[in-house]
């Protein structure tokens, strides 16, 4: 299988993708959150919050790093492996693209600045304001990228007449229909997984038996602020359902295995497709596709009926679907006891096994990520850019992709092996109580 | 000017400016890993985390603007280089991931002796892999069978030119950066770390022109269009090797290294547009001209105003970047954190 370049091609591209995305997530997310406990800290002039900052934000110097190489090997992978796709794009969605490097100049520029100079600013508010341009510039790589993505979804801004292209307008292909939801669900995903990430981490240390207050104000802090974009990650997906239903049917009904068109369409929960591709152990919810389609439960949701089958995209992407949705609606509940219960003082909240199931919502909402772009990547198929191009006349034709595929399959097995190895020992060196205890002795001097 | 030019121009003066940043980091990179193995501990390290690691990942988004600039302003290079680039440039991105990590790592770790040495190793090794790409885009390597190019990899490496390149490129990267750590060195008044430097930089010194004098005279017998057109800009390269002369006396008499450092650029700035005049209008000779590879007008347009636009945010920013960390001597010499 390997030898075919384009199988290859699309393993390799899955593989770096799938990767980067676990790093530009933390990369996109986290800056947030170091702002507010910087901000709380500031304001509440308590120094647990500005520790905080200070070591959140010194572990993430380590994911950018990787997240910057692993971008750096995606963007020139995307030249590499799909060359036509590339020059194609080039001509018309090449201005996003070019934005996002300004994006990250300008991310670049003032982590850089903000991460070496700890003490420098005698104003502690000067250096709060640094992590401003850090959280908007990472925000806007997202954004430029997801738009580029979502041109790829549903290709405009030009006309292809006898095989030449016409008429091209970059800020309307930029504006392309795919992107609001998409830009809107990748963002608010973003932070809500930064945030049960670092409440997995506080959990963690609660339940190792840490007392340390500061632990439960990270907590707390991020639980909450976890479930507002827990609860809008699931809105948005609303709306990303209805776009698909209205401008790329073939995917949501791949998604849904949705086979026939038809009003009053039922929703197909989990099940498992038998030999015939007929779907087995499947919950069915009546009239359920079509309320979530179009709002209203008579309404004709298209199925796959509609599509030649060389133009259906593989009826895996369900799996990824419901992997997302069942992770979204699972944090919601559990964030939302976690607030209900600290409200009302049920003992629950402090025992330790509602704390594992904190420690377990991290890594499952980066699999929910990961989920939810698979979905959305493998549902484009067979289009790399939709109508437009297939993903076999993107490839490259080079023979030699299978055997880079294992070189970077090993050189992000060390990349990934090297980031958990350092995050620990960076915190097990500077335990928090003797850091502490550095921050509080030195107060008196710094002022 | 035309836009192709214009795109031409600034995607240039933006590998330039990677060029120097990157040399300066993977030599510095280097010279820590050997002073390390040879015992003579950390002279260097210090210098390194204090000037290397805030800029980085600045200097990684030079290269990264240089690439997607190319691919928007002339996206034809996507197919051209696309297609041919795959194991080079596979290559060049492991190694760059390598010591980007590496970076991060070490910084935790500082004296490491496994990590220093990858480092060290990777940094001298990523040069060579992205000169191959000059190798090639100067022609004679590349062949187009049924519409799709193809890069005759016997012929590249067994051409003496790519191997002179090669060479350039490692010791280009010694030179620039023992000069700059010279001078680095003693704005940090750390005299160990200067003198050392500064034997570096003069023992480079010649073998830099050498090497770069060797290419002009492998050209002739390469591709002699180029050869040519480089002749004809001989005082282009007679005012760089004034300019290199002038530099190596400076560091050799002890005189001003700030001079040092400035004449160092203008070297390098000179030979480096000497060579992209010399190639104009080939992006791969006798393939792709950018008049051929030019994109549409519409998307010309757009990204002449989203560069003049990102450079009126970007250059109070590297400005801000480039006072707080390379010009404010406290900094430098560590009294402050
Ligand atoms: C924390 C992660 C997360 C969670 C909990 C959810 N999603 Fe999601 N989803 C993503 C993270 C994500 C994503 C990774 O960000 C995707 C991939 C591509 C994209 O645009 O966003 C995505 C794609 C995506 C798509 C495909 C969009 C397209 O291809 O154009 C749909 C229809 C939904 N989501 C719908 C939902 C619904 C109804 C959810 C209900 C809870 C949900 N998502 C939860
Ligand atoms: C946001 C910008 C993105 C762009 C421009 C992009 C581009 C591409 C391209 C060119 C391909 C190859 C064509 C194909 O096989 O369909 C591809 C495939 C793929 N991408 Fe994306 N991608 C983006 C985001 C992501 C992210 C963040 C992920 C998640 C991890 C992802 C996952 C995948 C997967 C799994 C494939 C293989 C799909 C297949 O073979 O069917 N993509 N993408
Ligand atoms: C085809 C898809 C993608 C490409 C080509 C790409 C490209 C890149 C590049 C070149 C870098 C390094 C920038 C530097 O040198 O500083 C990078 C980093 C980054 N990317 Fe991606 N990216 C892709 C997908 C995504 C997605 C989908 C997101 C967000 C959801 C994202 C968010 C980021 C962020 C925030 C960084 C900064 C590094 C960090 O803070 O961790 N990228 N990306």
């Amino acid at each position: 299988m390997f030898h075919d370049p384009v199988f290859a091609s699309r393993m390799l591209t899955l593989l770096t993708l799938s990767f980067h995305i676990i790093y530009a997530t933390i990369g996109v997310g986290i800056p947030l959150f170091i702002m507010i406990a910087q901000w709380l800290g500031i304001k509440k002039n308590d120094d647990h919050y500005i520790l905080m900052a200070r070591r959140w934000a010194r572990g993430y110097v380590i994911t950018v790093a990787v997240g910057v190489v692993t971008g750096t090997i995606i963007s020139l992978q995307l030249a590499l492996l799909w060359p036509n796709f590339m020059e194609l794009a080039g001509n018309i969605i090449a201005l996003p693209l070019f934005m996002e490097v300004f994006a990250f100049f300008f991310e670049a520029i003032f982590l850089g600045i903000y991460l070496y100079t700890g003490n420098r600013f005698k104003n502690k508010k000067t250096h709060f304001l640094l992590l401003i341009p850090v959280a908007i510039g990472a925000g806007m790589s997202a954004f430029f990228i997801t738009t580029v993505n979502g041109f790829m979804n549903a290709p405009q801004g030009f006309d292809i007449v006898n095989g030449t292209l016409v008429n091209v307008n970059p800020v309307l292909a930029m504006f392309n229909l795919a992107s609001p939801t998409k830009i809107a669900h990748v963002l608010a995903a973003s932070y809500m997984t930064a945030a049960f990430i670092l409440a997995a981490i506080a959990a963690f240390k609660l339940i190792k038996g840490s007392k340390h207050t500061y632990h439960k104000k990270a907590l707390h802090m991020t639980m909450k602020i976890g479930l507002i974009f827990a609860v809008a990650v699931a809105l948005i997906g609303d709306f990303s359902g209805k776009y698909l239903a209205e401008y790329q049917p073939e995917k949501l009904a791949a998604a849904e295995w949705h086979f026939e068109t038809g009003e009053g369409a039922p929703l197909l929960l989990y099940g498992v497709l038998d030999e015939n591709q007929e779907p087995k152990y499947a919950i069915k919810l009546p009239y359920v596709l079509s309320i979530l389609a179009f709002g209203s439960p008579s309404s004709e949701v298209i199925g796959l009926d509609e599509f030649p089958a060389e133009e259906q995209p593989p009826l895996e992407v369900h799996y990824y679907f419901d992997t997302m949705i069942t992770i979204g609606m699972v944090m919601i509940a559990i964030s939302f006891l976690y607030w209900l219960g600290s409200r009302m003082r049920y003992t629950f909240v402090e025992s330790n096994w509602f704390r594992w199931l904190i420690v377990l919502g991290g890594p499952l909402s980066m699999l929910a990520i990961e989920s939810g772009w698979w979905l959305a990547e493998f549902g484009r198929q067979p289009w790399i850019m939709r109508g437009i191009m297939t993903v076999s006349e993107a490839a490259t034709t080079s023979d030699y992709v299978g055997l880079m595929f294992v070189l970077f399959a090993l050189l992000y097995l060390i990349l990934g092996i090297g980031t958990i190895v350092i995050l620990r020992k960076m915190f097990a060196n500077n335990p928090l109580e003797k850091e502490l205890a550095k921050v509080q002795s030195t107060q008196g001097g710094e002022q | 000017m035309s836009l192709e030019i214009l795109g031409i121009s600034v995607l240039w003066t933006f590998l330039f400016g990677y060029v120097i940043l990157a040399s300066i980091d993977f030599g510095a990179g280097f010279f820590n890993a050997y002073s390390i193995l040879i015992g003579k501990e950390k002279i260097l390290s210090k210098v390194i985390q204090r000037y290397l690691s805030p800029v980085w990942s600045v200097t990684n988004v030079f290269f990264v603007f240089f690439y997607i600039g190319i691919v928007g302003f002339f996206p034809k290079t996507a197919t051209y280089f696309g297609t041919i680039l795959l194991i080079p440039g596979s290559i060049a991105l492991i190694l760059m991931a390598i010591r980007g990590s590496y970076y991060a790592f070490e910084s935790y770790r500082a004296g490491h002796k496994g990590y220093a040495t990858m480092y060290g190793i990777a940094g001298l090794l990523i040069p060579p892999a992205l000169s191959v790409v000059l190798a090639i885009a100067q022609g004679g390597f590349v062949t187009i069978e049924n519409g799709t190019p193809q890069l005759d990899y016997f012929a590249l490496f067994t051409s003496p030119l790519s191997w002179s390149i090669v060479v350039l490129a490692i010791i280009a990267v010694l030179y620039i950066s023992a000069v700059f750590l010279t001078w680095y060195a003693d704005k940090a008044q750390d005299a160990d770390a200067r003198d050392l430097m500064r034997r570096y930089a003069l023992i480079w010194a010649i073998p830099l022109i050498v090497a770069a004098s060797g290419i002009i005279i492998e050209l002739r017998y390469h591709n002699y269009m180029l050869f040519e057109n480089l002749l004809n800009l001989w005082w282009m390269f007679a005012v760089s090797f004034v300019l290199w002369a002038l530099t190596t006396w400076f560091i050799w008499r002890k005189r001003s290294y700030t001079a040092a450092l400035w004449l160092l650029v203008g070297q390098f700035a000179f030979a480096f547009f000497a060579y992209g005049i010399a190639h104009y209008p080939y992006l791969l000779y006798p393939h792709l001209t950018i008049h051929e590879g030019f994109t549409n007008q519409a998307m010309a347009i757009s990204l002449v105003i989203v560069f003049v636009l990102g450079l009126a945010l970007l250059i109070p920013s590297i400005y801000l970047l480039l006072k707080l960390f390379l010009f404010d001597e406290e900094y430098i010499q560590g009294k402050k954190e």
